[in-house]
């Protein structure tokens, strides 16, 4: 999107968007009622403990044998008939599904919904290379109609009011009239959709869990739009981050319990598609082809730093977008990101660079909202602060992409002078005093003054500090 | 309930020093009136929490190693902010992680009490409530709540006082939008933040506002001030001293 429209601006995205009382009043809405199904699908706070733990230490392992499980898994989907590509980059996961389809004369592609086939920008990609390239989830297909990107990773179109969508679909779908009935508008969207799967060279989807074990690929979805897009297509292309394998069959179930009760409050999801390879001999449906592409985009480089790596234990759930009053109020797009909200401020900057995006490390009060409802316990916001941290200053031999990329000698000065007031007794003392003679004169000003006093009094020092008063109470002071 | 010491340390905190220092003797009368003696070293100024988040981290702990050195006996520190006690107590074995003086900073850590978890927890205070009739509420500020898990203390030690009522935020675990250098690198998310925070405490037709972090009650409070709103925030360790002592 960057390279698009400019440098990503967090800052001002958030700004505008915090103008849009619409906009704000859909996301807090929606939010609200995510919490709320989450919070009832896990009411026994020892259960959670033991299920994230459990989910915690099974992605834990798969990261720590990464390397080895992403070779059986080629070896078994090989076996079972998968062809598996690897991309380096979204370039060239883009070549190879262009590849394919190219390969098969294939001119519509229908797809599930994918956020990696969001991080290869693959529509736009498609469009320009003469391929239709429809969304088949509804969400996806809601913000296709305008042209826009998602604004939540499980919920694209979250940010859109119910009466939005109704006059969208009146606009823009021949033969449809204007209704704020979701079954209606559901309706119309399913009649568009249907003819689509038959009319479609290819069907492309995402991947939630691949099993190394045995070659299959799990996909979680709600609409049966994701079990159309993999099976009535005859060529099935599969989309995984590298970090989406899972060592074990045993492994899935622990991990699919927590991410529908927490994306969604759901304690299952309406489908659980589980696809271990193309049409067999003799069998009656399933695509005579299906492709994996694995694509890495920057993630070997993520897996590289221990610090940083849990960062790939995601299972893209969304529970922390849904929980961060950040978010809450500025939606997805102000990220300007592929992956908004906490999950997004990690992971963007390693996969964009911090010299482009060390604008997100700094997006968050760090009040561990996320941290507390992440069902893979992923550290976010101690990896938000290491991110912080190297944005400032690389650490010699940081791996992270273009660390140091943040570093402004103003903020260095700053908090140089900070460390000697805080490290001297004797300066704190003469800064308090300061404080308190000259304080009384400030009303505002620029810079961080004026940004405190618009919404807020500047505080003012107490008369005497606790200092003075301990002292003259004769508190033993060792 | 863990051993009940008869002599802590109290690490006052730079915003409470400077800004609220009333709340700061109110948490150290608490602790005497229990028979605790508190010993209150004078070097002391800031746990290093805003270098750190800043991810400055040189800097945070140069200041991290001088407060430590201040606090060399066996002893509880007590700390009247669950942000600051988070700092102290999750933070520091990180920060000295390879650091010559790492098992200082472990064991200083170890050491590391919040009050209110302090007053309940170990010394099991009753109250008697000597104040009039009072209606509050209670902003369970992040760093308290989530690095310190304190949640049932503040709850529990408010229930003693007869003539206090707690109406609850609706919001109650919602950040008010503080974050310390967040509030200025991102004013208008904080402002949006705050103002919810107050819209939800005017709410309640409490007076008073409660936390046990003094950052929280400058930003609430700076945001109660500004809009000319009824209720005052206060530090809850001088509620409760104002109305038992």
């Amino acid at each position: 999107m960057s390279a698009e429209h400019g440098p990503a601006d967090f800052h001002a995205s958030s700004t505008k968007a915090l103008h849009d009382p619409q906009l704000r009043a859909n996301f807090r809405r929606a939010m609200d009622g995510l919490m709320a199904k989450r919070a009832a699908q896990f009411p026994d706070p020892a259960e959670w403990d033991a299920l994230r733990t459990l989910a915690a230490s099974i992605r834990a392992r798969t990261l720590a044998k990464l390397p080895e499980l992403l070779e059986k898994l080629e070896a078994k989907c090989t076996a079972n008939g998968i062809q598996v590509h690897w991309a380096e980059s979204a370039d060239d996961a883009n070549a190879i599904v262009l590849g394919i389809l190219r390969a098969k004369n294939a001119t519509r592609l229908v797809k599930g919904k994918s956020m990696v086939s969001e991080e290869m920008h693959l529509n736009d990609f498609l469009e320009k290379n003469g391929i239709e390239s429809l969304e088949s989830d509804l969400g996806e297909y809601i913000i296709q109609l305008d042209g826009e990107t998602p604004s939540h990773i499980i919920m694209p179109a979250i940010h859109k009011s119910r009466q939005q969508i109704a006059r969208q679909f009146a606009e823009k779908i021949k033969g449809a009239v204007y209704t704020e009935d979701v079954d209606a508008l559901t309706a119309t969207a399913r009649r568009v959709l249907r003819q689509k799967f038959f009319e479609a060279g290819a069907g492309l989807s995402g991947v939630n869990f691949a099993v190394a074990e045995t070659g299959s690929l799990f996909l979680v979805e709600n609409e049966g739009n994701g079990r159309m897009s993999t099976h009535v297509p005859p060529v099935h292309i599969a989309l995984m981050g590298i970090e989406k394998v899972v060592e074990k069959l045993d492994d899935v179930a622990p991990l699919y319990t927590v991410v529908t009760r927490s994306a969604t409050g759901q304690s299952v999801s309406t489908y659980l598609n589980v696809i271990t390879g193309p049409r067999g001999a003799g069998e009656k449906d399933g695509p005579p082809e299906v492709h994996l592409v694995i694509l890495d985009n920057g993630r070997s480089r993520i897996f590289a730093d221990p610090e940083v790596a849990p960062t790939l234990r995601c299972i893209r759930c969304g529970a922390c977008m849904n929980h961060c009053p950040v978010y809450t109020r500025v939606g997805g797009h102000a990220y300007e990101a592929v992956y908004p909200g906490p999950i997004g401020s990690i992971l963007t900057p390693q996969m964009e660079g911090l010299a482009a995006r060390h604008d997100l490390p700094h997006a968050s009060s760090l009040c561990h909202a996320c941290v507390e409802v992440c069902p893979v316990k992923i550290p976010i916001t101690q990896i938000l602060v290491t991110l912080r941290k190297e944005a400032a200053h690389a650490t010699p031999g940081s791996t992270i992409r273009d660390a140091g990329g943040g570093r402004d000698r103003l903020e260095d000065l700053a908090w140089s002078g900070w460390r000697m007031a805080h490290a001297s007794p004797l300066l704190y003392k003469a800064m308090g005093a300061a404080l308190r003679v000259f304080g009384p004169f400030v009303r505002g000003g620029p810079g961080p003054l004026k940004a405190w006093t618009q919404a807020r009094t500047l505080p003012r020092a107490a008369r005497r500090s606790l200092h003075e008063i301990v002292r003259e109470k004769g508190l033993p002071d060792a | 309930m863990a051993a009940r010491p008869s002599k802590v340390y109290f690490f006052g905190t730079c915003v409470v020093d400077l800004f609220f220092p009333d709340a700061g003797l109110a948490g150290i009368e608490l602790l005497r009136r229990e028979g605790v003696e508190v010993v209150f070293p004078p070097g002391q100024t800031c746990c290093a929490q805003p270098a750190f988040n800043c991810g400055h981290l040189a800097e945070a702990r140069a200041v991290a190693r001088a407060q430590i050195a201040l606090f060399p006996k066996d002893l509880p520190v007590v700390v009247p902010s669950g942000s600051c006690a988070g700092m102290m107590k999750q933070h520091y074995p990180d920060l000295f992680k390879g650091e010559p003086d790492e098992a200082a900073a472990v064991s200083f850590a170890s050491r590391v009490v919040e009050l209110t978890q302090f007053l309940v927890n170990v010394l099991g205070v009753r109250l008697t409530d000597r104040g009039e009739k009072a209606s509050v509420t209670w902003h369970s500020s992040c760093h308290g709540l989530r690095e310190m898990g304190l949640d049932d203390e503040p709850k529990a030690i408010l229930a003693q006082l007869s003539n206090v009522t707690v109406v609850p935020l609706t919001r109650e675990r919602e950040c008010c939008g503080f974050g310390g250098t967040f509030s200025v690198r991102y004013p208008d998310i904080s402002s949006a933040m705050v103002e919810d925070k107050i819209a939800d405490v005017e709410k309640t037709g409490a007076s008073v506002v409660l936390s046990a972090d003094a950052a929280c009650l400058l930003n609430i409070g700076g945001a109660l001030e500004k809009k000319g709103a009824a209720a005052r925030p206060m530090h809850l360790a001088e509620f409760l001293w104002e109305r038992t002592k």
